[in-house]
């Protein structure tokens, strides 16, 4: 159905735009502040005060990557999906610029808050209350826009990518309520309303769900509009996209509890989170298969298609990292991998590869449709995707020898028993990967810095340019 | 029709089903844990110490959550070999039943801190936490000189205890009393470093035995 819905002149694309936009440009600021923090794990005298420490620093990229370009991301995404699948303009352009300029508060109150130190300690989840309220506030104004404009189609049937969009609002308005519950003290400073064990696992519930759901079901939702779009091709089987969903809905939520395996979390939890990660292979291959396959007889497009090779390629690091996370949470490889850099390359091939290619696809997808234009520069694109995925690969390579490294030395005993050896000594066994590490990420922000030239490039030719591709848009 | 037709025509029943699907995971994983009693171990009279931190160490924990210390050091030591013989016994799950919020961490770019008291002696702490390649040459770790510069605010140490004694810290009435003129004139590092002192030394292990069924 997605190919036959009318052009409707009342889209509100603006808001799209405006999202678009701000995704741009928060991808370069998180791979920014990501850079600069690899490189003060490299060379610790880049730590230059203590505002700008690595303690201090390391929030404000997960928080500018996730929340600032994943978060903008999604918004634009899920806004430009529900108007053209349902084929009724958004619920309320008021609320949809609130959202806008809510979620914007937010990312300035992020980039203060984090070098002045004011956080709840819980990873993903630093903001302090003030700025949790106003995330609430937020987030539900834009689940209720989505929504409303669902309640007011013009279509019989929602379509499966507003189904992924929904499922992620929902969780992520459970989990960012609950696992924010604090005391405040001052407006900067506050105590969770949980302590040890049950803080834990409530934290990991939020950490593992901003990933299933956040980076997850919501960019899936991306990956059920714009890959048929954009290959104007079916997707390739509703069954296995109702599997998909319901698995995923129903089977994510449990993970958490890995985070957690040989702590002081009672073993119930950490195996019942470990088994279901393993069940959640079959759902998360079925996802990726159901994206590929739906190119099946129409492979030839990726030769000149710079938007489907995004597109596939982030399938393929989907489909390696929801592998890679259940072998990981399996007790024997976990009590190897868990507080090393293996952990770290794990969510970057998540969060470069799949999330942030997918992303880049969806965008590159929208720019020339939005703005009635041609992309400025496809050699540009192409360039942007070579150096994007050679700076991941290089980033995760980095991390897995190091991960797997570092396990191995931290628990190397020799023949009488004693350890080989010092923390000391491991620390400097991780440098050369750190700052290979480093390079990766170099080539990523760089990637970030082209998309962000072509992207303004292409927005100021279009006022001047005559819209060949307005047509196909 | 289908029942998942059904819940592609109706966006309200969507919404109801994806809402309950959702939360059945966190529902099962973490309601257990508040009502288990073996959630907590049980320790005996001999053991167990384990009591609120007193207002200096509290400001210092503080300090430490603020300065992002949980992402490169953990404070939980996992039931191995090689981390018995380099941190010490396997944490309890009580050692951390007053800490809001946990510290557990996820990484270890820096060794794991849960029984670093009593290691190092507090003039080690100091230069360490000042200049960490001082001391370690190999270390990564960024210089906390300022933290000697910064003196604790104590107009707010009791307000802090009271909201720690709103989530179940048991202070008593002398504790709040008492907190501004424990941490009066105090540095930054003087908290942090009297905070680490503390870490994993209010349980006395008894040799050989389980403390995890």
């Amino acid at each position: 159905m997605v190919g036959n819905v009318p052009e409707n002149p009342n889209y509100n694309m603006a808001i799209v735009k405006a999202f678009a936009v701000c995704a741009v440009v928060y991808l370069v600021v998180g791979a920014l502040v990501g850079d600069i923090i690899a490189w003060q794990l490299s060379f610790p005298s880049l730590n230059l005060n203590e505002y700008l420490s690595f303690g201090r620093l390391r929030p404000l990229h997960t928080n500018a990557v996730i929340f600032a370009f994943g978060g903008c991301t999604l918004m634009a995404t899920a806004f430009y999906v529900v108007q053209r699948t349902c084929a009724v303009p958004l619920w309320s352009d008021k609320l949809a610029w609130f959202t806008f300029w809510g979620w914007n508060l937010i990312i300035v109150c992020a980039v203060i808050s984090f070098p002045m130190g004011w956080t709840q300690g819980k990873e993903y989840a630093e903001l302090e209350w003030p700025v949790d309220i106003l995330i609430a506030v937020v987030w539900l104004s834009y689940m209720f826009n989505f929504v409303m404009t669902i309640a007011n189609r013009k279509t019989s049937h929602i379509y499966v990518a507003n189904w992924f969009f929904l499922g992620m609002m929902i969780m992520i308005t459970y989990l960012h309520v609950v696992n924010s519950l604090a005391i405040p003290v001052t407006m900067t400073h506050s105590y969770s309303l949980f302590s040890g064990v049950h803080d834990a696992m409530i934290q990991w519930w939020w950490g593992h769900n901003a990933v299933g759901f956040f980076l997850t079901a919501g960019f899936l939702g991306i990956m059920y509009y714009f890959i048929p779009k954009q290959a104007d091709l079916p997707i390739y089987s509703y069954r296995l996209s109702v599997l998909h969903f319901w698995a995923l809905m129903f089977g994510y939520v449990w993970l958490g509890a890995h985070h957690l395996q040989y702590t002081a979390l009672p073993d119930w939890a950490g195996s019942l989170g470990a088994a279901v990660s393993i069940a959640m292979i079959i759902p998360s291959w079925g996802g990726a298969i159901n994206g590929l396959m739906t190119l099946s007889g129409a492979w030839n497009k990726l030769r000149d298609d710079y938007v489907l090779r995004f597109m596939v390629v982030s399938l393929a690091f989907y489909a390696m990292s929801t592998f890679e996370g259940p072998v990981m949470s399996l007790k024997t490889v976990n009590a190897l991998s868990h507080y090393t850099d293996w952990t770290i390359g794990h969510v970057h091939s998540g969060a470069l590869g799949w999330v942030a290619m997918v992303s880049i696809g969806a965008i590159y997808h929208l720019v020339p449709r939005l703005w009635k234009t041609d992309i400025h520069s496809v050699p540009l694109v192409n360039t942007h995707f070579w150096i994007h995925t050679i700076g991941t690969v290089i980033y995760i390579c980095a991390m897995w020898v190091s991960g797997i490294m570092q396990g191995l030395m931290w628990r190397a005993t020799d023949d009488y028993g004693n350890l080989v050896y010092t923390f000391a000594e491991t620390v400097v066994a991780m440098h050369p990967y750190y700052v290979l590490r480093a390079t990766g990420g170099v080539l990523v922000l760089l990637g970030a810095l082209i998309m962000l030239y072509n992207i303004v490039m292409t927005i100021k030719g279009s006022s001047s340019q005559p819209a060949t591709a307005a047509a196909r848009a | 029709m289908s029942f998942q037709e059904k819940l592609e025509k109706n966006i309200w029943g969507l919404i109801f089903m994806v809402a309950v699907v959702v939360s059945i995971g966190g529902i099962v994983e973490i309601v257990p844990l508040f009502y288990l009693d073996n959630t907590i171990e049980k320790l005996t009279k001999e053991e167990d110490s384990i009591r609120p931190y007193t207002a200096l160490e509290q400001e210092g924990r503080d300090i430490y959550v603020r300065e992002g210390c949980y992402l490169c050091h953990s404070q939980m030591i996992r039931p191995f070999r090689d981390e018995k013989e380099r941190y010490g016994h396997y944490s309890l799950a009580a050692e951390s039943k007053y800490d809001h919020p946990f510290q557990w961490g996820s990484k270890r770019t820096g060794p794991d801190l849960a029984r670093v008291g009593k290691k190092y002696s507090n003039e080690w702490h100091r230069q360490h936490l000042r200049a960490p390649r001082s001391l370690v040459p190999e270390s990564v770790m960024p210089d906390y000189a300022f933290l000697e510069k910064h003196i604790i605010d104590d107009s707010l140490t009791e307000k802090k205890l009271r909201a720690l004694a709103m989530v179940g810290v048991p202070y008593t009435e002398a504790d709040f009393a008492g907190a501004a003129a424990a941490v009066r004139g105090k540095t930054e590092m003087d908290a942090i470093i009297a905070y680490l002192q503390v870490l994993g030394t209010m349980v006395k292990f008894e040799p050989g035995k389980d403390y995890r069924e």
